[in-house]
């Protein structure tokens, strides 16, 4: 894919310029810490979203916070311009190099430097595997809540600055809720305490700014994070519907109860059968579509709202209401859910994933528009949905070796986000803006609301020097489409579970 | 419900006072007219400005326009079995939504349930150069552009006049239950209070005062049992315990009749008891904590800052000029950019925070 974006690929520097800008970072980090030569660049020239790619002209690992500070000094000094990366597993581009710029990894800053059980926090950098913090507070009954599907991989840093959510979000909140306190360098190099040690802090809530920022506002290199106590037990509900109005209401039913599942996730019948192929979860193949309704708590109140769910569930039409058995169940009803994206990678040549999130109600009426669209693209789509919290994922399902497909699966994509948007809902739930959706920018906000960001920007970093090119658009540059371009079924990381 | 959409004119009377260059002081009911430095400037009533736009039970989210009452959003929720999770304090029943947000005050459940910045989805604004802006949404996840909508909770209006505010809401738990253990020292209460944090409880508040602790667990019947049975402490009477929490959250508790300047100190949970003498009140398991006291701002902010946390002068400052804890230097140039960048001329709420925004 070609997209050009002055921002992205600014004037090439001349080769003293470039000289000097090496050997100003080989002062700056030990020889082994500094890549610039083309095979070293090549592992970073793209994210998770890997039909962008561009080779930066120079990759920084710092293991140090004065090192992230002095690059970003001189960056600063030299007007050069810096993306920050984590593990590079983001889907929407947001982490893709500038062609003239420095690649910023966070990814030797991966200590965990505090926990405290008393005050249910730990303090760490921002290369921490997400799953690393609950792994590590673990023997304590203690656990990180928010958990994307990549955190296996993805770190805390990047989690910060995409406002990552996960299954769990409805009842245990997204990133930005997760989180107390942080270190921040700012673009001319100054070290900054965001949030305090307590629940709050004077002034503005800058903490909730900086979530899900996409790197635009300043380089994270410390975060506080909230513990949770894990929960006495977690069950799940599988239950199956001949048809995905059924279903959707049968969501509402639940939620009108007075009931939050802890996980609550839709699949429509493409899904559930790509899905059942791929990992033999168990799941009824002739349904239209499944519910995984899952309730934690209490072991006493997880059996009473057990029951209450089955009844409901079976009240609103479900033709199945199956409990897992076990734990060894349990997990095997996920797995389909979790594996839904390599799995419908299995029975096309590409996918292209969707973002959307929506008001609940109208799912009716987003899954019929994308039905049609789908026909009359003739593309088929395979719809997951994170049904308690409305961020459906459809996946368009094509072969970019047709010529002109590709083409037309962005424009089917586009269209399905300018749905969601119509009905309410926004373009991006939770992988982010980043470069893919940078055009969707212009269908949500307006001309002001965009200006306004970029005054918010400007507060932060007035020579745009951050993440250049990024998650707004500029006013005169809303035209083209970007997309999650995965080709024969392969992902930047085929053995993450993807949502 | 009363109230109508008074957008338009809102707008009209910003765009003036820009052309006057006209300083606004944005006023829903005027019940926390004590909280903040001193207002200034023409007054800009928000309480026509009322109504619920939007309420969808299931959604779990209710859109309301900011000049609607505080208490009658609460009886439109209350109705379908539903609550803002934050329990916000009411000072008055002119209490306005859009001032509660603008002041992120939330009530004893915070800690369990979130502040009122974590429940805001969306809010329609009109910042200080008179456009009207939408940001967020009515859906629970949202990452599309920068998160405008949680930086006004909390802003006092310093940004923006909020015009509509979207709310994720939460159903009211099936039964409560307050237990209470008298005779318990500070030091002690909040070791206990420690101790039931680590454990999957169902707490929904934690308060501790006139050498009382007292817990309030949320759930279902079978919950609770299991939560009572793991933890010590009488049941207070049903009418008792609402009354008290009531109380705590609205400050109309005996305690908060004292006349002298009312600290707030937001402080990490686990601080052990501050050596500052007078009568303390802890609120939210330990991690807010209040007192009547007449020692110095500069005393009270320095405690503060040192455990990690912060200060406000609450109610009652002994120094106009001294309500909020300093920020440190680059934190307030970022402020100062920020509302720059929202409010150029420096209208909106002008000095109601901090004498420079």
């Amino acid at each position: 894919m070609t997209h050009s974006h002055d921002a992205l690929d600014p004037p090439e520097l001349t080769p003293t310029a470039k000289a000097e800008l090496l050997a100003a970072l080989a002062r700056i980090l030990p020889k082994e810490a500094l890549l610039h030569e083309t095979e070293d660049l090549r592992p970073y020239e793209c994210d998770g979203l890997s039909a962008y790619r561009r080779l930066p002209l120079a990759v920084a690992l710092p293991e140090r916070v004065d090192q992230v500070q002095a690059i970003l000094r001189l960056c600063h000094e030299r007007r050069v311009p810096v993306v920050a990366r984590g593990a590079g597993t983001g889907l929407s581009g947001g982490a893709l190099p500038v062609s003239q710029g420095v690649l910023l990894s966070l990814a030797k800053l991966n200590q965990i430097l505090e926990i405290d059980p008393e005050r249910r926090i730990a303090r760490v950098q921002p290369g921490v595997r997400n799953l690393a913090i609950s792994q590590a507070v673990d023997h304590l009954g203690l656990y990180y809540a928010p958990d994307p599907s990549s955190q296996i991989a993805c770190t805390i840093g990047g989690n910060v600055a995409e406002n990552s959510g996960g299954v769990h979000c409805l009842k245990y909140g997204l990133t930005v809720h997760n989180i107390q306190r942080l270190e921040l360098v700012t673009i001319d190099g100054e070290l900054l305490t965001i949030g305090t040690e307590a629940l709050d802090a004077p002034g503005y809530d800058l903490l909730a700014l900086m979530t899900g920022s996409e790197g635009m506002l300043g380089v994270i290199v410390e975060i506080t994070v909230k513990l949770t106590p894990k929960p006495e037990r977690a069950q799940v509900i599988l239950a199956a519907f001949d048809d995905v109005v059924t279903a959707g209401a049968a969501v509402g039913a639940i939620i009108a109860h007075g009931i939050i599942p802890a996980g609550l996730e839709m699949m429509d019948k493409l899904a559930i059968q790509a899905a059942e192929d791929f990992v033999h979860a168990g799941y009824p193949r002739e349904a239209a579509a499944i519910l995984l309704c899952e309730l934690d708590g209490a072991n006493a109140e997880v059996t009473e709202q057990i029951l209450v769910v089955r009844r409901i569930l079976t009240e609103c039409g479900a033709t199945e209401a199956r409990t897992a058995r076990d734990d060894a169940e349990r997990l095997r009803f996920w797995a389909g859910r979790k594996n839904a994206f390599p799995a419908v990678g299995r029975i096309s040549p590409d996918y292209y994933c969707m973002d959307g999130t929506i008001p609940r109600k109208r799912l009716p009426d987003v899954l019929k528009g994308i039905d049609d669209l789908s026909r009359a693209y003739g593309l088929p789509v395979a719809n997951v949905f994170h049904a308690g919290d409305g961020n459906l994922h459809p996946l368009i399902l094509y072969d970019a070796n047709r010529p002109g497909e590709l083409e037309r699966t962005e424009e089917l994509g586009g269209k399905i986000l300018e749905l969601c948007v119509e009905v309410g809902g926004t373009i991006t739930g939770e992988h982010g803006v980043g470069m893919e959706k940078i055009d969707q920018m212009c269908v949500q906000f307006r001309a002001p609301e965009l200006s306004q960001f970029h005054a918010v920007k400007a507060a932060f970093d007035p020579d745009g020097l951050l993440n250049p090119g990024k998650a707004v658009p500029t006013l005169h540059r809303c035209a083209e489409l970007g997309a999650m371009h995965v080709h024969h079924g392969k992902l930047p990381f085929p053995e993450l579970e993807r949502f | 419900m009363t109230g109508r959409d008074c957008s338009e004119a809102l707008q009209a009377q910003v765009r003036e006072a820009i052309a006057d260059r006209q300083p606004l002081c944005i006023r829903g009911g005027g019940t926390k007219d004590f909280l903040g430095r001193t207002p200034q400037g023409l007054p800009l009533a928000l309480d026509q400005h009322a109504g619920i736009v939007n309420y969808e039970p299931t959604e779990l989210v209710v859109t309301v326009r900011a000049g609607t009452r505080l208490g009658e959003l609460e009886q439109a929720l209350s109705e379908r079995g539903q609550m803002l999770a934050f329990e916000p304090p009411s000072f008055g029943p002119a209490a306005t939504i859009g001032g509660t947000i603008a002041c992120n005050l939330s009530g004893p459940a915070r800690p369990y349930a979130g502040a009122a910045r974590d429940a805001v989805l969306g809010v329609k604004l009109l910042n200080g150069k008179g456009e009207i802006l939408r940001f967020g949404g009515e859906v629970m996840k949202n990452v599309a552009g920068y998160d405008v909508s949680r930086l006004m909770v909390g802003a006092m209006g310093t940004l923006g006049v909020l015009l509509e505010v979207s709310i994720k809401v939460l159903p009211r738990p099936e039964h409560e239950i307050t237990l209470t253990q008298p005779g318990l020292p500070a030091a002690a209460a909040l070791e206990r209070l420690h101790a039931l944090a680590r454990q999957p409880i169902p707490i929904t508040a934690a308060a501790y005062c006139d050498d009382e602790l007292r817990l309030r667990l949320g759930g279902t019947e079978s919950g609770l049992a299991a939560a009572r049975a793991v933890i010590a402490g009488e049941p207070m009477d049903a009418g008792e315990a609402a009354a008290f929490w009531l109380g705590l959250k609205n400050h109309q508790l005996p305690f908060f009749a004292d006349q002298r300047p009312l600290w707030r100190l937001s402080v990490p949970v686990n601080l052990a008891p501050i050596p500052l003498a007078g009568e303390w009140l802890y609120d939210w398991g330990g991690a807010q904590r209040w007192i009547h006291s007449d020692a110095a701002p500069e005393r009270l902010f320095e405690i503060a800052g040192q455990a990690g946390g912060h200060g406000t002068a609450f109610r009652n400052a002994a120094d106009p000029d001294q309500v909020f804890q300093p920020l440190a230097p680059g934190i307030a140039r970022l402020h100062r950019r920020l509302k720059q960048a929202f409010d150029p001329h420096g209208l909106l709420n002008p000095g109601r925070m901090y004498a420079d925004l």
